[in-house]
């Protein structure tokens, strides 16, 4: 980091480092206990972890000339370390949490390992921790090659991600210490969500900015679904966590909104998470990374912008398919409902693009594994959004809700279309940004899209099984009008799905940490050599 | 492997006519915009997505037409279809009710024994009382009824508070040191911690009471006396149990916290009130006495007939 940054940026970041640590100070003072002392402790030793480093760089030689001509890269492949370790925190605690589900009798005694404690932490680790971390990686990466211009400065990408990743290590402490809002994916408390907004708004001027000086004068579309995903997430996420803390000195607070307004408010932020952080992003991320792998142009250009706009549009109306036979008025249900199943329709005009812009590279799909990721990621993308629009159907739902048919959704979307593109995206950048034409060990992408692909698909196809036996076991009734199982008969049928979701999960897992392994050993082994096409044509702000 | 990201090879789409190139694969041009080696097809709009979206925004029109739908200010559009959630679900729990009415409104009355009698109702009736046992009861006397530290096992024929079918439909309706306003009491004093006896007196109670369960005769052991005094009360001469007040007997092998030295020496000196909720008001009384039925045969160990 400190050799990529001149003497006079050094210096501004070891100022900002002083600030945080003062910050963290300042927390744990004011708190001396509980959680929000906890996590002012852990900013004050990141603040000071980031003053030596910083101070001890502030007089080593200026970066060399020249700087200014090349792509600014060093914070993409900090992002992608961050990126793999969070894919084994997030999905080891996932392989836990799905065997605690199958051995309950198996949690420890300590409250911290409570499933209740855990499960955040899998969401938070995976969603923000790997998801966030891997689109911010890529937009940095993205944004300049597509704009060929270098990032309008070399502070705030850094800023950016440790701000982030600080942001997810709140998270997931205070989960670990019983501090949350309550509200699934929302769950850090104020002060984390008021950090996060800082971080954000610098997120988006960083990318307005590099934006604003690029050399092509049409913005390419991953570049639509980025700026949709930063700019609709700021939205979400300010709306959704507008609180009033007990005590500025404490981890507490209340949501301003209550009742099924709180509820609404809540799952419309749910829903375009999925939306904003788990698809548009990613949308961007297979608008490049497709194309520039399979050597392709994209299929249509008419078509990903009508889907690009029927997607942002359509999605900030379904956030109430989550709340149907609520005490949520039925106009809202039928709201959600429609216009869920015409979303499905730029959603499937997407996947369509990409699979269609694949025409013409089919034996690269057969012969390289990085690209059949981002195939298989299209096609998932497919299923689960023509699942989700199914699901969203209010009769549909009656069946599937409260079941594990959801989390099989889930699951579909989130190991088959995002995993997988993140995968695709990291063994092709990796290399690149190594000066590599390869990975270090490009057998074992072999092997983990494999273990990725059928991890996948056990745990799909389990929970898909679990969920609707679960939900035909609730609604049978025998001739007397009463009901054919108890609860408790529908919990012990679940035994041998999750007992498969297990496995499933475990060989993804065993999967991402071989990428995170051939990613280490590939970035040790970088040449630092840059390809000649691969600089930018707006260089770097004059120093 | 090539350089994927080699944008040099993404350039040998040739130049047609036109200014723009075309990509030899699909004969299609390209927009003329490149990003880096990037490029877009000037694709035409596919027609079956027109067609897709006519299709997906005419059942949303129909939706619409059909189920409330949009927001007027203060009203919204009520739908032809006319529906009500809470309407909807009243009604169907109506029905659902109507379905069972037949077999289970003779619970209503407590007439036991007449019920009991009643062979075809009660194996129409009886499955569903294990369902209902198993939602409600199971969390904590076990599926099987069979009870577990703390909890009283239903099936041995040994009570607390009496395995008459009144008595146990009583239990049910206002439960044990429940909120319940005629709420049953139970309170098992904590001799040690209160202060109300002695370290040493309790530690000759602990082996008076097992002494009491191995069915020795400890009628003038070192214990006998404090038994008499401060036990027998509740727990009745001996130990035999029986009183009709929750105090357990402690004459027979059969714990409900458990009966080695260290669990007794705990019940002594920290006391015991077990809470077994109020059902009235969650169960419906014919729901309860049903539930008292079958929790009867658990315990008269006639498991065949109670199960399904
Ligand atoms: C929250 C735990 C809990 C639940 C749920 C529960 N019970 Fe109990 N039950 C208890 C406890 C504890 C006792 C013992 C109370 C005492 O110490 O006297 C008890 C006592 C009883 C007794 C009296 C036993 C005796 O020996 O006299 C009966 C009968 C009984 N329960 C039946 C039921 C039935 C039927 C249900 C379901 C409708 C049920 N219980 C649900 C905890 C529970
Ligand atoms: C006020 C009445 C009362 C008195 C006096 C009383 N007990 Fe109890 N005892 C109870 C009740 C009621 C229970 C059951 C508590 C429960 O179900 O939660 C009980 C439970 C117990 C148990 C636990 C039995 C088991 O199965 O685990 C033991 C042992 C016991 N008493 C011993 C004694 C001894 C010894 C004394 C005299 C020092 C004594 N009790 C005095 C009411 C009494
Ligand atoms: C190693 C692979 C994984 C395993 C074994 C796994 C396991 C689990 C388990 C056991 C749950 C809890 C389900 C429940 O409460 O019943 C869960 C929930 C969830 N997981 Fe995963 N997971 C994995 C990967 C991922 C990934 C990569 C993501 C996202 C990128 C993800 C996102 C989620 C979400 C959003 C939920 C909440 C679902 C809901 O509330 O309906 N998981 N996961
Ligand atoms: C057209 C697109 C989609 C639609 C209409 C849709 C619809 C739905 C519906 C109806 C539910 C179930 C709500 C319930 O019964 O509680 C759901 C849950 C969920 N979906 Fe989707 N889905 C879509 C795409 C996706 C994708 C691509 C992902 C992931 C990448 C995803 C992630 C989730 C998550 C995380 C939940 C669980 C929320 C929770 O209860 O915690 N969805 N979706």
């Amino acid at each position: 980091m400190t050799g990529t940054l001149s003497i006079s940026e050094r210096q501004v970041g070891l100022a900002l480092a002083v600030a945080l640590t003062l910050l963290g100070l300042v927390m744990a003072a004011a708190a001396r206990q509980g959680p929000m002392a906890v996590h002012g402790a852990i900013a004050a030793a990141l603040g000071l972890a980031l003053v030596f480093r910083l101070g001890g760089a502030l007089y080593d030689p200026e970066v060399p000339a020249g700087r200014r001509q090349r792509f600014y890269d060093a914070p993409t492949r900090f992002g992608i370390a961050l990126t793999v370790i969070w894919a084994i925190i997030g999905m080891g605690v996932g392989v836990w949490v799905a065997a605690l589900l199958y051995w309950p009798e198996a949690t420890p005694p300590w409250p911290w390992t409570s499933f209740g404690r855990l499960r955040p932490v899998h969401t938070t680790g995976v969603i923000f921790g790997f998801g966030g971390n891997a689109l911010i990686a890529t937009s940095f990466h993205v944004l300049q090659r597509t704009a060929r211009a270098r990032l309008a400065d070399s502070i705030s990408p850094w800023a950016v991600l440790i701000g982030f990743n600080l942001f997810c290590i709140w998270a997931v402490t205070g989960y670990l210490m019983g501090s949350t809002q309550s509200k699934e994916y929302a769950e850090a408390e104020w002060y984390a969500d008021l950090w996060l907004v800082v971080v954000w708004v610098t997120y988006f001027v960083l990318y307005m900015r590099t934006l604003a000086r690029r050399a092509e004068p049409h913005i390419y579309v991953a570049n639509w679904y980025y700026l949709a995903f930063i700019l609709v997430v700021a939205m979400l996420h300010i709306v959704n966590n507008l609180a009033l803390p007990v005590s500025l000195a404490g981890a507490r607070s209340f949501p301003i909104w209550a009742g099924v307004q709180d509820a609404m408010v809540q799952w419309w932020y749910g829903h375009n998470a999925v939306a904003f952080f788990l698809t548009a992003g990613f949308l961007g991320m297979l608008y490049y990374f497709l194309p520039v792998r399979s050597g392709r142009p994209i299929w249509s250009y008419r078509l990903s912008i009508v889907s690009f706009w029927g997607i942002v549009f359509f999605y900030i109306w379904v956030g109430s398919h989550h709340l149907h036979y609520t005490a949520l008025p039925y106009w809202v249900q039928t709201l959600g409902m429609t216009f869920s199943v015409m979303l499905l329709i730029p959603s499937w005009a997407s996947a369509g693009n990409a699979i269609a812009t694949l025409n013409g590279a089919w034996h690269k799909v057969r012969d390289d594994a990085t690209l059949r990721f981002m195939f298989v990621a299209a096609v998932f993308y497919g299923l689960s959004t023509f699942e989700g629009s199914f699901l969203a159907i209010r009769p549909v739902n009656s069946l599937s809700h409260y079941t594990d048919w959801t989390v099989g959704h889930v699951h579909s979307g989130t190991l088959g279309w995002v995993a997988m593109i993140i995968f695709g995206a990291i063994y092709t950048l990796a290399p690149q940004l190594s000066g590599r034409e390869t990975m270090a060990w490009p057998r074992a992408v072999e092997w983990h899209f494999w273990l990725a692909v059928t991890g996948a698909l056990i745990y799909v196809v389990a929970l898909w099984n679990a969920g609707i036996t679960q939900g035909l076991m609730w609604r049978s009734y025998d001739d007397n009008g009463a009901l054919s199982y108890s609860f408790l008969q529908s919990v012990m049928a679940m035994a041998p799905y999750y007992l498969m979701r297990t496995i499933g999960g475990a060989l993804f897992l065993s999967g991402a940490i071989l990428c995170a392994l051939n990613t280490r050993a590939t970035m040790r082994r970088a040449t630092g050599a840059v390809r000649a096409w691969d600089r930018p044509l707006v260089p770097g702000p004059a120093e | 492997m090539t350089d994927a990201t080699d944008p040099g090879r993404r350039h040998s789409a040739g130049h047609h006519g036109g200014d723009r190139p075309v990509d030899p694969v699909t004969g299609h041009e390209t927009t003329g915009h490149d990003w880096g080696g990037i490029t877009e097809l000037n694709t035409a709009f596919p027609r079956i997505v027109i067609w897709a979206l006519v299709l997906a925004f005419s059942y949303s029109v129909i939706a619409w037409i059909l189920l409330p739908a949009w927001p007027l200010g203060h009203d919204y559009t009520r739908g032809l279809l006319g529906l009500d959630q809470s309407e909807e679900a009243v009604r169907e729990y109506r029905e659902m009710e109507r379905a069972r009415a037949d077999w289970l409104a003779p619970f209503a009355s407590a007439e036991f024994a007449a019920l009991a009698s009643d062979a075809p109702l009660m194996a129409r009736a009886m499955p569903a009382a294990a369902r209902l046992f198993a939602d409600n009861c199971a969390a904590c006397h076990q599926a099987k009824g069979t009870g577990g530290p703390g909890f009283p096992n239903l099936v041995d024929a040994d009570w607390l508070w009496g395995g008459d079918p009144e008595e146990i439909a009583e239990t049910l309706r206002v439960g044990v040191n429940s909120t319940h306003p005629d709420t049953r009491v139970s309170q098992m004093l904590a001799f040690g911690r209160d202060g109300i006896l002695p370290a040493g007196d309790i530690e000759l109670l602990v082996d008076h009471v097992l002494a009491l369960s191995r069915g020795e005769d400890a009628a003038d052991g070192p214990g006998a006396e404090l038994f008499a005094e401060n036990c027998a009360a509740c727990h009745g001469e001996g130990g035999v149990g029986g009183l009709g007040i929750g105090a357990p007997a402690l004459n027979d092998g059969d714990w409900l916290y458990g009966g080695s030295p260290g669990q007794i020496r705990t019940t002594l000196r920290q006391g015991r009130q077990g809470v077994m909720p109020s059902w009235e008001g969650r169960l419906s009384p014919s729901e309860i006495n049903l539930l008292a039925l079958y929790v009867e045969r658990l315990g008269k160990g006639n498991r065949n007939e109670a199960r399904e």
